[in-house]
């Protein structure tokens, strides 16, 4: 069954259909000067004219399509996957598609931000609508030029037919006429069933200009009379400037010059993106990096305190006694916990730990700015482009429409990019310099002035009668800057006797998203504590967790679950039976988790081995629910990315604080995963059912530590809590 | 500043740089060659290899003086058409995601081929090791080296 749309809801943001002029629009649009050039192949075939269509697409008169990606691209290949969409509703040769990066343009586009896993799910029907609306047109011009009603033609590849009379006519050659079509009023949208694009493996649009090294990134920006900033911010969190000592960085050759900026000024309506730790910073501004560089490290800084200096063991300690106590409000509470608890048999009382961790983009932050006295144009890589103009209005006292702002491919976001105040700063500093400037922090920089993942703690309880009935669930979560818990998910509902409580606590350290939030902790404490209630019970992990998921669906406790309790169910099982889960196999030590976050749900289960004494995951299972996958290949890298990034940070990673300074400021002291410690094979299974597609960037990180952390415990006996679970030691370079 | 002739990618460059300017700033500032990646700029991540006479090496932390003659290839000039059996390999396995360390990825693979043109794992594990990627594409990476080996063997 298809889809019957109306366009009106989408109409006004994003459906700009050009005027025709003279047999159609010619839009002076360059292939060459834009942000993916296309092969050799492409070249040869650029057509002599484009028409635009709609905000998201423009076809050639040779039938070439270019089609706009709106949303920021950090890896999660969105680049790819959203065009995907469009070509498929529109019905075209995926191998005549040219995909460009859309700048930030809100009366086109909506939602132009890289967060929470949403840019294919609140894209989707947006996107297939400007598709099809662009088809619906190609076939109404054909229509009127064969003087035949629109019933009786279709499309197939770029191509209408009228089979009646044997008519066809390639959408390049109909184009001119389609950009005078007035806008329909509705549109049809095709059956998931004859999807020709949508489900099939198609390569990374950027994947040749990656593996060629051609310009992509913020960093590799370069423009005429470019300036190279750098900044140096206080080494303490709590810290501040007290003087500055820049003569000899000021003599250094090829500095123009250093001073000192404001980033946000004092009573600025801020954005839930302006978060930094540090307003005021010094910069020095040069004609190349090293000259920079080598200035910035020859600057003779005092700080001075101007707030609380704290330690990783001042918060681990706060956190541990804000858990000795109940908050004032629960954040929910089922039945009557406080009985089941009083009247247990048995009490089951775990406390879980991670610390605070740094991004760590590959690419580390940088932003180029081009500040004048009537205009602001910033390129870069930024997730959230929408909220940094607002910021920019502020700052720059600019009106909207003469701030732009171009999203480059990022080298890594993982939250990180939400955070634009090193674009801001690249604008002030712009200003200041009256020149074309490029931000570059350094990875010591970068390290050490994150919006890190906060540390977090929680303590879990289970109240279990004297059959080993679970009759009470507790968890009470605390935080820097929020708790980690979210009290309607699993297992809530699945509980009469529920309590979930939370508690924060404030910091000088700038905290925020960082791939997964609170998830990407939570998930590892619920999912080895759920292990170890399992085993008390005597219940097999499996069938435990899925006698939770029926109660949960035969008798739901409480409103406001956030989960399907059948398509959770539904990724274990079939995890479950994938991996042949039950045989035994000697040196081979097996854990399994289920997590259900940005709509998608998860399971894993894992096989660890023992080697030299160091554990290593030798094989990972994945069954993943969410919905119509776009790009199943690109699908499987990002399943496969989260599993290695979300090991790798419970297993080995930790950012800790010596009064106020980030005691890890480059790889030689953070400790990230390496390819020596990734699984040996990882083996990833999507749930087929044809809904409407949810989060892919980040649902497989949140649980597999839960999987790592239990089959440890059966490889050695021992549950550990405390993440990282194997503490830094040496690291080779 | 001083006068330095290079040879890169087979193609003389002449640079007027300070001595101790890291080829990796050299690269990317001067001769505009953006596929060379800054990382970390203390040889921990690899994101920056080049190769020097044929070896790997970390170009965040090699200065332009130390070059001398020694032929440079970077991503850039590592083939002519984007067809080295590594980077063929690196597009059928699909490998990049946010694709920031790739380059440094191929080019520290490619020398590893060089030498040793049909790796075992664990010579894989070993040499790629100083290679980090944050969007963690390692078995991927480990695959298309793999392919790769095949098809040059």
């Amino acid at each position: 069954m298809s889809t019957i749309i109306k366009t009106k809801y989408n109409r006004r943001s994003f459906l700009k259909v050009s005027t025709a002029a003279g047999g159609g629009m010619v839009l002076g649009f360059s292939w060459l000067a834009s942000c993916t050039s296309p092969t050799p192949e492409q070249i040869i075939s650029m057509p002599k004219e484009w028409f635009d269509i709609n905000a998201f697409l423009k076809i050639g008169d040779n039938g070439i399509v270019t089609i706009l990606s709106p949303n920021p691209e950090i890896g999660q290949n969105v680049k790819t996957a959203m065009p995907m969409i469009v070509a498929e509703e529109l019905d075209v040769d995926w191998n005549k598609v040219v995909v460009e990066q859309a700048g930030l343009d809100t009366g086109k586009y909506q939602r132009q931000l890289a967060g929470g896993s949403q840019s294919i799910r609140q894209g989707w029907q947006g996107l297939r609508m400007a598709g099809a609306t662009a088809r619906r047109m190609l076939v109404e011009a054909a229509a009127k030029q064969w003087s035949v009603p629109m019933a009786e033609l279709r499309t197939e590849a770029g191509t209408i037919y009228h089979d009646g009379s044997g008519q066809s006519i390639g959408y390049g050659e109909i184009a001119s006429a389609a950009a005078g079509i007035q806008v329909p009023e509705e549109v049809e949208l095709k059956d998931p069933k004859n999807f020709k694009i949508i489900g099939t493996d198609r390569k990374n649009v950027d994947g040749h200009k990656i593996i060629t090294g051609q310009p992509l990134f913020g960093l590799d920006v370069q423009r005429e009379g470019m300036l190279i900033a750098m900044i140096e911010h206080p080494p303490a969190f709590g810290q501040k400037i007290k003087s500055i000592d820049d003569a000899a960085a000021k003599a250094m050759p090829g500095i123009k010059d250093v001073f000192t900026i404001t980033t946000y000024p004092e009573g600025m309506e801020k954005q839930w993106s302006d978060v930094n730790a540090f307003n005021e910073l010094v910069v020095v501004v040069g004609n190349s990096t090293w000259e920079v560089l080598k200035a910035k490290r020859a600057l003779k800084i005092e700080w001075e305190a101007d707030d609380k200096l704290e330690s990783t063991a001042d918060y681990e300690a706060s956190l541990a006694k804000a858990l000795e106590k109940a908050p004032e409000e629960a954040a929910r509470k089922d039945g009557n916990p406080e009985k089941a608890f009083r009247d247990a048999e048995k009490i089951i009382e775990r406390t879980y730990s991670a610390p605070f961790l740094a991004h760590n983009t590959m690419e580390p932050m940088n932003f180029f700015a081009h500040v004048t006295a009537d205009k602001a144009e910033l390129e870069g890589p930024i997730q959230t482009p929408e909220y940094l103009r607002k910021s920019l209005i502020e700052v720059l006292g600019l009106p909207e429409e003469k701030i732009s702002i171009m999203m480059t491919r990022m080298g890594g976001g993982f939250g990180r990019r939400l955070y634009g105040h090193f674009a801001v700063e690249a604008a002030v500093i712009s200003k200041k310099v009256n020149a074309p400037v490029k931000l570059i922090y350094t990875r010591e920089d970068d390290m050490t002035q994150g919006t890190y993942r906060p540390a977090y703690r929680v303590t879990y309880r289970a109240a279990l009668d004297k059959d080993n009935n679970l009759t009470g669930f507790h968890v009470r979560g605390a935080g820097v800057h929020g708790s980690p818990v979210f009290a309607n998910r699993y297992p809530a509902g699945a509980i009469d006797n529920y309590l979930a409580e939370n508690h924060g606590r404030d910091s000088n350290i700038s905290t925020g998203a960082w791939r997964a939030p609170r998830s990407n902790f939570i998930a590892c404490a619920e999912q080895s504590f759920i292990d170890e209630v399992a085993e008390a019970v005597g219940q097999d992990p499996i069938a435990f967790r899925l006698s939770l998921f029926d109660k949960a669906m035969a008798k739901p406790v409480g409103e406001n679950n956030d989960y399907d309790a059948e398509r959770y169910a539904g990724v274990l099982k079939l995890v479950r039976d994938k991996s042949g889960w039950g045989k035994e196999t000697p040196g081979v030590y097996r854990g399994v988790t289920a997590y259900f976050c940005h709509n998608s749900y998860v399971a894993q289960i894992v096989d660890v081995v023992m080697k030299d004494n160091q554990p290593k995951v030798q094989k990972v299972w994945c069954a993943v629910d969410c919905g119509i996958v776009v790009n199943p290949a690109s699908a499987l890298n990002q399943i496969e990315g989260g599993i290695i990034d979300g090991i790798g940070h419970a297993m080995y990673s930790a950012m800790t604080f010596k009064d106020g300074k980030p005691e890890q400021n480059n790889f030689h002291n953070y400790r990230l995963i390496r390819h020596r410690e990734a699984p040996v094979e990882i083996e990833t299974f999507f749930v087929d059912n044809g809904i409407d597609p949810t989060g892919l960037g980040e649902p497989s990180l949140p649980p597999i530590a839960a999987a790592v952390a239990n089959a440890l415990y059966r490889a050695t006996g021992e549950r550990v809590y405390d993440q990282p679970f194997i503490q830094n030691k040496q690291i080779l370079g | 500043m001083a006068i330095f002739n290079l040879n890169i990618n087979g193609k003389k460059q002449q640079v007027d740089v300070a001595p101790d300017t890291p080829l990796l700033w050299v690269l990317r500032d001067h001769l505009q060659m953006v596929g060379t990646k800054y990382g970390c700029g203390i040889a921990q991540c690899g994101a920056c290899t080049v190769h020097l006479d044929g070896t790997a090496m970390r170009s965040c932390s090699l200065p332009v003086s130390a070059v001398k003659d020694m032929p440079v290839t970077t991503i850039e000039g590592l083939s002519e058409k984007g067809d080295h059996p590594l980077q063929l390999a690196w597009i059928e396995h699909d490998v990049p995601q946010c694709g920031y360390c790739q380059a440094g990825q191929i080019m520290n693979a490619a020398a590893l081929l060089k030498d040793n043109p049909t790796p075992s794992d664990s010579d894989i594990d070993s040499v790629m090791n100083g290679n980090i990627c944050r969007c963690g594409t390692y078995t991927r990476i480990k695959a298309a080296i793999k392919t790769a080996s095949s098809k040059m063997s």
